[in-house]
């Protein structure tokens, strides 16, 4: 099956039923499909042809979606990316997927141009809310223009392309922080999306009355998956952009009838700060927490707000989507867990020798399904690292790099990563990607960048840094560093001058003494400057 | 406290703990959010920011887009506000 089949069935056996609902307005099956035929012919036309990468650069939106489905409807591959992703890194995916169109958003457009000149392989554009001036650098640029504005007379039902795909071709790179420093693009193929979603939508027991609220970016998978899911059992989805506003999203949870909120533990930390009681839920029946996991605490209040609602603790990696779920029946009793592998899916903890280990023994955790990702685009040998040989020939299994035991009924606990790659928020980052920002100031001799441990986010990144002999450097001259260069998450929560940093035996900061000497600073008194929380 | 006052003590605030001092570039009327200058948590930071400062109180159906989303609205919220106090 393919992917653009969620969207295509749902409008055969549900053509007038609301399949999405935006901050303003809200659209049928049949309208999505419409529009997305109509791009899909577009991009066509412009010359978007199979196994293309068409990247999308939109906030959460109608278009957003359409453009997922058009890229997959004209036999491409799609890649998200973050709205506010900076020009810099934006060049670069372009030209690290030799992307040949984009999806983008005219004041995007406008701010960042480095994108147009600087991507040799990009011929087409497809702009929202296209201004004169827009056209004009994109017309000098050679570039085709094509203004997302024409699918408002698509519902006149154009057909689709013709179709080549099969369900082995990619559907989708999803990027991640790489510990080069440069993000990497995780190659999913049709069948490997249909699957993670197959198993996701069975355990959650979505129906087509179900009305997903989604407040995460398209960008992010667990925000991707949320429309995926919806378009595939034939549901609604509430596509808002962020939860930064708590109470209009509540009051829409209320008025939409939402059975569906998957959040994050910020969501949970603000939820928890709010007085709930003015409003009501009398249809959600379960909440979803992934990326880090929920506090224990966390979780004891919820049940309580929530008494009639299911959570579900899920642990997930960008490599294969999901890894596991805890049944919620088991959520009160065994709450540090994030459960076992999802159905259709294998998992099972091994020794640095790839032994399979017993209960409560320390080891990394490897998943065995047709959810595993075929590798990282054009990255063969970070690719043979966590793609290893499976039980039968020919087959790869994921090594996750994350360190896991279960205890004696197989239920999975998180311990730590094995690299120095620091989970926050539940992204990974790569804290060579933030020194090298911090490197680009002149005035800076060393940085190391470190993940300490929090309770709502994962990890906090904490930069530390020596600054060159009478250089003249503050705080917020790291912090605008590096919210010119990466994207919100990656920004340090705590940045702490130092005379020096530890050094290892042959010369290189040790990392680990100052994650050591950090905890032990953060159990007495710290001396650091808070920064920005994300 | 002069409205051009609060205007100018809620940019410097904006510009400070958000944009780490560069932000030449933002108008008075551009979302906050859409344009990636702040996420959720710092909304809260944001109204943290204006219960102390301004001594008022913000309820959590005040926190809305309408209010808080760009210089303009938090300079109109909080002259509303003040105005209510006194």
């Amino acid at each position: 099956m393919l992917v653009e089949k969620f969207l295509e069935e749902s409008a055969r056996r549900f053509p007038e039923k609301i399949a999405l609902i935006t901050e303003r307005e809200r659209f049928t099956y049949r309208q999505i499909e419409d529009r997305a035929n109509a791009l899909a012919q577009a991009m066509v036309a412009a010359g978007v042809s199979r196994g293309d990468r068409v990247v999308i650069v939109l906030p959460n939106s109608v278009e957003a979606v359409v453009a997922i489905f058009a890229t997959l409807k004209a036999d491409a591959v799609f890649v998200v990316l973050h709205a506010t992703i900076k020009s810099d890194k934006l060049a670069y995916v372009l030209n690290n997927c030799r992307a040949t169109g984009i999806v983008i958003d005219s004041a995007k457009a406008e701010t960042d141009q480095r994108w147009l000149s600087e991507t040799p392989y990009l011929r087409s554009v497809f702009i929202r809310g296209a201004a004169a001036a827009d056209d004009e650098a994109v017309r000098k640029s050679g570039k085709h223009l094509y203004s997302l504005d024409n699918l408002q007379d698509a519902d006149a039902c154009a057909a689709p392309p013709p179709r080549r795909c099969i369900d082995i071709d990619l559907a989708a790179l999803i990027y991640t922080s790489g510990s080069t420093g440069r993000p990497k693009g995780v190659m999913m193929t049709h069948l490997n999306i249909v699957s993670a979603a197959t198993s996701i939508t069975t355990y959650l027991e979505n129906r087509s009355d179900d009305v997903v609220i989604d407040v995460l970016p398209l960008s992010f998978d667990y925000g991707l998956y949320q429309l995926l899911m919806m378009f595939k059992v034939g549901g609604t989805l509430v596509l808002l952009n962020s939860f930064a506003y708590p109470h209009p999203v509540l009051q829409r949870i209320a008025e939409e009838g939402v059975t569906g909120f998957p959040i994050v533990p910020t969501i949970s930390a603000t939820l928890l700060q709010m007085n709930l009681s003015r409003y009501t839920f009398p249809k959600l029946r379960y909440l979803t927490n992934t990326a880090a996991a929920l506090p224990i605490d966390h979780i004891r209040k919820l049940r309580a707000l929530f008494p009639q609602v299911k959570i579900y603790s899920m642990y997930g990696l960008t490599e294969c989507k999901r890894v596991s779920y805890l049944p919620p029946d088991q959520i009160d009793v065994r709450p540090g867990s994030v459960g076992r592998g999802m159905p259709n899916e294998e998992v099972y903890i091994v020794d640095p020798e790839g032994n399979r280990v017993g209960p409560s023994a320390v080891g990394e955790l490897v998943i065995r399904g047709a959810n595993v990702m075929k590798g990282y685009w054009e990255l063969p040998e970070e690719t043979d690292s966590c793609l290893r040989a499976g039980p039968l020939p020919g087959e790869k299994v994921l090594h996750s790099g994350d360190l896991f035991y279960a205890d004696q009924d197989g239920y999975l606990y998180f311990v730590g990563r094995r690299d120095d790659i620091i989970k926050t928020r539940g992204e990974k980052v790569s804290p060579r990607e933030i020194e090298d920002a911090i490197y680009s100031l002149d005035s800076i001799a060393e940085a190391a960048v470190i993940g300490i441990p929090d309770p709502i986010l994962g990890s906090a990144i904490k930069a530390l840094i020596v600054p060159k002999q009478g250089a003249s450097v503050t705080v917020q001259d790291i912090l605008r560093q590096c919210a010119g260069k990466l994207e919100d998450f990656m920004v340090p929560k705590f940045v702490e001058f130092r005379p020096s940093l530890p050094k290892t035996e042959s010369g290189k900061i040790n990392k680990r003494a100052i994650a050591e000497a950090c905890s032990e600073a953060a159990s007495g008194k710290s001396q650091d400057f808070p920064g920005r929380v994300m | 406290m002069h409205t051009v006052e609060i205007g100018s003590e809620l940019r410097d605030f904006v510009v400070t703990n958000f944009l780490f001092g560069k932000g030449d570039d933002l108008s008075d009327d551009e979302s906050l959010l859409d344009n990636g200058v702040i996420d959720s948590t710092g909304v809260l930071e944001l109204v943290s920011y204006l219960q102390e400062r301004y001594d008022i109180h913000i309820e959590d159906d005040e926190i809305v887009p309408a209010n808080l989303d760009s210089i303009h609205n938090l300079v109109d919220f909080v002259g509303r506000k003040s105005v209510n106090l006194g």
